[in-house]
């Protein structure tokens, strides 16, 4: 039987010879991830009431990020109860060390044809690595980490494809915006969405990750992508095991719940206007709109790849005053190599504040949030109404290199301006 | 039992539900700020055996079950709407709380006062008998629903077998 990416790796979870879309099946967890909000201070109590204890404490990761760096007395509170549980419960833990989606595959946990569970919506990060990765709450998180197992029902695949190669300043961001725009919120109707094609092929890994993490943004149960080079040589680099790679693919003319197909080289910059990631339209349409502040920021918008991108277009370059632009770095570590290579040093030199690697207003947990009446736009995932500040505030949603040129000129612009600026320059 | 029927839109999303700057505190805190940004009465006006009706993907967004727990927790009896995103869904369920699908909700207007046969899956408008037939879970929600939410339906389980 020709089968999908999703089957492969559910079936195998399932233990079973092959599983068919729509059938409910319960399935064995290679991994868990949560975090410091759904995590420890709502997981506990539930397995004390239980009366059982993990699982398995080498399948849990744990990773404090949303209320980091604990600048309300709540906020300080939940980190505490964080860190004294990954002590009691001896699982691996990252404090303060970035975003959980980012740290997973940084830290060599992620391995492609995994079955996981995060504790968190943009858990679909993970399928990037060819891994079936999904978000979950905490009540279920907590019966994971008891039973170590999970029920799904056999999703369909969603096979996204996009032919040809993406044009210079268009970048993973881009595709996912558009993607909401077309497909709608619901579009990936809690199916697997799978992507696929030239350009997609031809992303870094982080790219690649922006793709699966707004799967969330879709609707989609998980977005996958199959493994390949990339993936086994990042995996193999991060200390993990890239293992038997080159068997997890979607067969050709495996049953598919729909094919898209688009052209990559026609795509062009975007922007979300308030408030959905659906209000999606190429950035000329709303050039011009005014902005208070520049937010580079979160999971979807601020690993080292999406910090290169922004530095390219502020090297040399200063942010107008009356803009405020703010820089996340999504992880520790790729904040140092940003350091390492002067991409630190351009935003502080463009006059950027630096925030700690942490969800920060993206999450809008803690006291740093917009104001009454402010327009941001930002390289997150999500502008829902009062989610990063005031419900008067107004996010709109671009990639780095967008949110860079837009922090540059004050208003929102199309960064394409500014690389052929470079290019001439050169 | 009766209740009225507060009605929403589309793609009521969980920062609506549980807002962030509330997600801190207990459930407390986070119910009373419950869709707010919809509509500001909400929390104050609902009383226990109310019904939310809503469009398409309701509760898009985060994976936090206090989405779900605030309605529970302001008796919020059960979410009917056109569909669900698909996190918010499984966490209800987990808690306890009803959701049922109902493709067509034209039916079924703001303050309108109906009764909810969780049983059957079907609602019926007080003031003109006409019912309403809701989606019926699938097999597997039932029971954890029967149960009271996975919590119970795990005690259950471990009690049947104790070696867990």
């Amino acid at each position: 039987m020709k089968t999908t990416l999703a089957q492969k790796i559910i079936s195998r979870a399932a233990g079973r010879e092959q599983v068919t879309p729509g059938e409910v099946v319960t399935v064995s967890v290679d991994l868990a991830m949560i975090h410091d909000s759904g995590g420890p201070r709502r997981v506990e109590p539930i397995l004390r009431e239980l009366g059982v204890g993990l699982f398995d404490a080498q399948k849990v990761v744990l990773i404090s990020d949303h209320f980091v760096p604990g600048d309300t007395e709540e906020g300080a509170q939940i980190l505490a109860l964080t860190r004294d549980w990954a002590k009691k419960r001896q699982v691996a833990f990252y404090d303060a060390q970035g975003i959980c989606h980012v740290v997973l595959p940084e830290r060599g946990h992620l391995q492609s044809g995994m079955l996981v569970v995060g504790g968190d919506s943009h858990s679909t990060t993970g399928g990037a690595f060819g891994a079936y990765i999904f978000g979950i709450g905490a009540t279920e998180m907590a019966g994971v980490l008891a039973t170590g197992e999970i029920w799904l029902t056999v999703p369909g695949t969603i096979l996204i494809e996009w032919r040809n190669r993406l044009c210079e300043g268009v970048t993973a961001k881009d595709i996912m915006l558009a993607l909401c725009g077309r497909l709608g919120m619901d579009g990936g109707r809690y199916q697997a969405v799978e992507y696929t094609g030239e350009a997609i092929a031809a992303l870094s890994m982080q790219e690649r990750m922006t793709l699966s993490n707004m799967a969330a943004e879709l609707g989609a149960q998980a977005g996958l992508i199959a493994p390949d080079e990339t993936t086994a040589s990042y995996i193999s680099k991060a200390g993990g095991d890239a293992g038997n790679w080159q068997e997890l693919k979607t067969d050709a003319d495996a049953p598919l719940e729909a094919h898209h197909v688009f052209d990559a080289a026609e795509l062009e910059p975007q922007a979300a206007a308030p408030h959905s990631p659906a209000n999606a339209a190429p950035v000329r349409e709303a050039a011009g709109v005014p902005v208070d502040v520049a937010y580079i920021g979160a999971c979807t918008g601020a690993k080292y790849e999406d910090l290169k991108y922004a530095a390219s277009i502020l090297e040399g370059r200063s942010v107008r005053p009356s803009v405020e632009l703010l820089v996340a770095p999504a992880s520790r570590l790729d904040q140092e190599r940003a350091e390492l290579e002067g991409i630190m040093a351009v935003f502080e030199a463009a006059g950027a504040k630096i925030l700690p690697n942490a969800c920060g207003i993206c999450a809008g947990y803690g006291t740093h949030r917009l104001g009454e009446d402010v327009t941001c736009i930002s390289s997150t995932a999500r502008n829902f109404k009062g989610r990063m500040g005031a419900p008067s505030s107004n996010v709109w949603l671009a990639s780095p290199y967008t949110t860079a040129a837009s922090a540059i000129t004050g208003e929102i612009t199309d960064p394409r301006e500014f690389l052929s600026d470079n290019r001439s320059a050169s | 039992m009766s209740g009225r029927i507060f009605l929403f839109g589309d793609n009521v999303d969980t920062d609506q539900l549980a807002p962030g700057q509330y997600m801190r505190g207990g459930v407390e805190a986070l119910a009373a700020h419950c869709l707010e940004g919809l509509r500001p009465e909400f929390a104050a006006s609902v009383q226990p055996g109310d019904i939310i009706v809503a469009g398409r993907n309701f509760g898009v967004g985060s994976s936090r079950e206090q989405a779900a727990e605030a309605l529970k927790h302001l008796g919020i009896r059960a979410v009917v709407a056109s569909s669900f995103a698909g996190i918010f869904y499984r966490n209800a369920i987990n808690l306890g709380l009803p959701v049922f699908v109902c493709e067509d909700i034209s039916a079924l207007k703001d303050g309108s006062h109906v009764e909810l046969d969780l049983e059957a899956g079907r609602l019926t408008l007080t003031d003109s008998a006409v019912t309403i037939a809701l989606e019926p879970l699938p097999d597997n929600l039932k029971v954890l629903l029967a149960d009271g939410g996975l919590i119970p339906h795990l005690k259950k389980r471990f009690a049947r077998e104790p070696s867990q």
